[in-house]
């Protein structure tokens, strides 16, 4: 057996988890489907507004801050997924990894006090 | 698991692995039937309610019978909706839900896959997470889902990246990112569970504070209240799921609660020692068969499990709703700055006292 096959055999049974989890979801709603009555209207089918009717299409502006969160969000989980394998090798990798580690993490947070500092974290 | 598979044949062993698999859906769905009653339980008794206690005795079948009443209720799809992704989202969310668990080990050797990145691997499938609650509230096409599904997931992704720091240290102090020899490093006895780390003494300033931020994370991270605000029933009804009846509603709370066992499951792995018991075993109890052993191992695991779900539970009944900006400021400016520091200080100890090598 190669190393890529021993690698794959170790996925295997989250593959298979992955295919009954998805059997089960997709069984539960056509259960449903097959199960319960099904008789539309017009006023059941409309979107939910406390008993108005919709005036506007519901998919509009919203708050430039979600955008900043994501954005935010990405450059710090990115730096999290960095950390991961610099945390498994840092016994090798020994004071040098770590004074380089130091460093980086001393780069961004820089970067954070500048987003700090110019109100990107602010929700009035 | 590919042991196994490698001693018996791909056929025979992949054969075992799916009955293995199939067991521990059917094992892991009963028990969060109870674990929801559970819930409701301690809400009521904290309300001096009496909880649901009509279905069976003391109540204990009625997650059975919501389950049955669930699965007869017409199915309601919003005239405006994307057909395709609205029912796509509560299905994306509890498989997701429910493959996170494959790589968590409860007894020595009972793990669906035991892959040497297991902690990575948890990090990106409850990082996807977000892409259901996104998914339904965006093709529901109605005013409440959609801020709902915002805040959900600004909320969700600014307690990730804390959670993500938090686990950092752990992986730091143990030097794998494997599950099982994250819980097999905590074996030592009570002190050595890294919610105290008393054997890197000083440390345990550092990780209890951790834990708790954990903790408080993955209140935010599963929607829980004190941080419901997708779902503040005041302002936006019930957040992504305003527009979900029947079975797809059934999936989202599903995936839901498998989510806030799961991140049970996470603190009890990372910081309160898995599966093994407050003192180390005496000889005796380690001649014993495995199987004895194992179930031992189990009860243990899911006492530790159910105690964090009682946290969970009372912390929904005795706290307050946060406020958005002050959930947001917690995450970002508190938590964000305080596991950063935690790392560091955790990989300096590392690295002077030489832990990992």
């Amino acid at each position: 057996m190669t190393e890529i096959e021993r690698f794959a055999l170790d996925y295997l049974p989250v593959i298979i988890f992955l295919g009954f989890a998805l059997a089960l979801s997709c069984l539960f709603i056509i259960g449903s489907f097959l199960l319960a009555p099904s008789n539309p209207d017009p006023e059941k089918n409309s979107a939910y507004e406390c008993g108005f009717n919709a005036f506007d299409d519901a998919r509009m502006k919203f708050d430039v801050r979600f955008y900043l969160v994501a954005i935010l969000f990405i450059i710090f989980d990115l730096e999290v997924a960095f950390l991961f394998p610099w945390a498994v090798t840092l016994g090798t990798i020994g004071v040098f990894g770590f004074w380089s580690m130091v460093v980086f993490l001393g780069v961004l947070t820089v970067g954070f006090i500048y987003e700090w500092r110019s109100g990107a974290l602010e929700w009035e | 698991m590919s042991a196994f598979i490698q001693e018996h044949g791909i056929l025979f062993g992949t054969l075992t692995v799916v009955i293995q698999i199939a067991l521990f859906m059917v094992v892991l769905l009963i028990a969060l039937a109870f674990i929801l009653l559970l819930d409701r339980k301690v809400w009521a008794a904290v309300m001096m309610r009496k909880g649901p206690n009509v279905v069976g005795p003391f109540g204990l079948m009625q997650s059975f019978a919501d389950f049955g009443k669930f699965l007869l209720k017409e199915i309601v799809i919003p005239a405006g909706a994307n057909k395709t992704v609205f029912l796509l989202a509560p299905i994306l969310t509890t498989t997701l839900a429910f493959v996170a668990w494959a790589v968590v080990p409860v007894a020595p050797g009972w793990v669906v896959a035991d892959i040497n990145v297991g902690v990575l691997y948890l990090f990106a499938v409850s990082s996807l997470g977000v892409y259901g609650i996104i998914m339904g509230g965006w093709a529901s096409n109605s005013k409440y889902p959609f801020l709902g599904s915002l805040r959900s997931a600004a909320q969700m992704v600014s307690y990730e990246v804390s959670i993500g720091f938090v686990i950092v240290t752990v992986i730091l102090l143990v030097g794998s990112m494997n599950l099982t020899e994250i819980v097999n490093a905590q074996g030592g006895g009570i002190w050595t569970w890294h919610a105290f780390a008393l054997d890197h003494f000083p440390l345990i300033l550092v990780m209890f504070p951790m834990f708790v931020i954990f903790f408080v994370s993955a209140l935010a991270e599963t929607n829980r209240p004190p941080f419901d605000l997708p779902e503040a029933e005041s302002e936006l009804v019930a957040g992504y799921q305003v527009e979900y009846s029947s079975t797809p509603y059934l999936l989202f709370m599903l995936g839901e609660y498998l989510n806030i066992v799961l991140m049970c499951a996470l603190m009890t792995t990372l910081f309160l020692g898995g599966w093994h018991g407050p003192v180390p075993l005496p000889e005796l109890a380690e001649n014993m068969p495995v199987l004895v052993n194992n179930l031992a191992a189990l009860a243990w695991f899911a006492a530790k499990m159910l105690f964090c779900f009682f946290l969970f539970a009372i912390v929904k009944a005795m706290v307050p709703r946060y406020r958005y900006d002050q959930l947001m400021r917690l995450g970002w400016k508190i938590f964000l700055p305080t596991s950063l520091a935690a790392v560091l200080i955790v990989s300096g100890y590392v690295v002077y006292t030489g832990v990992q090598s």
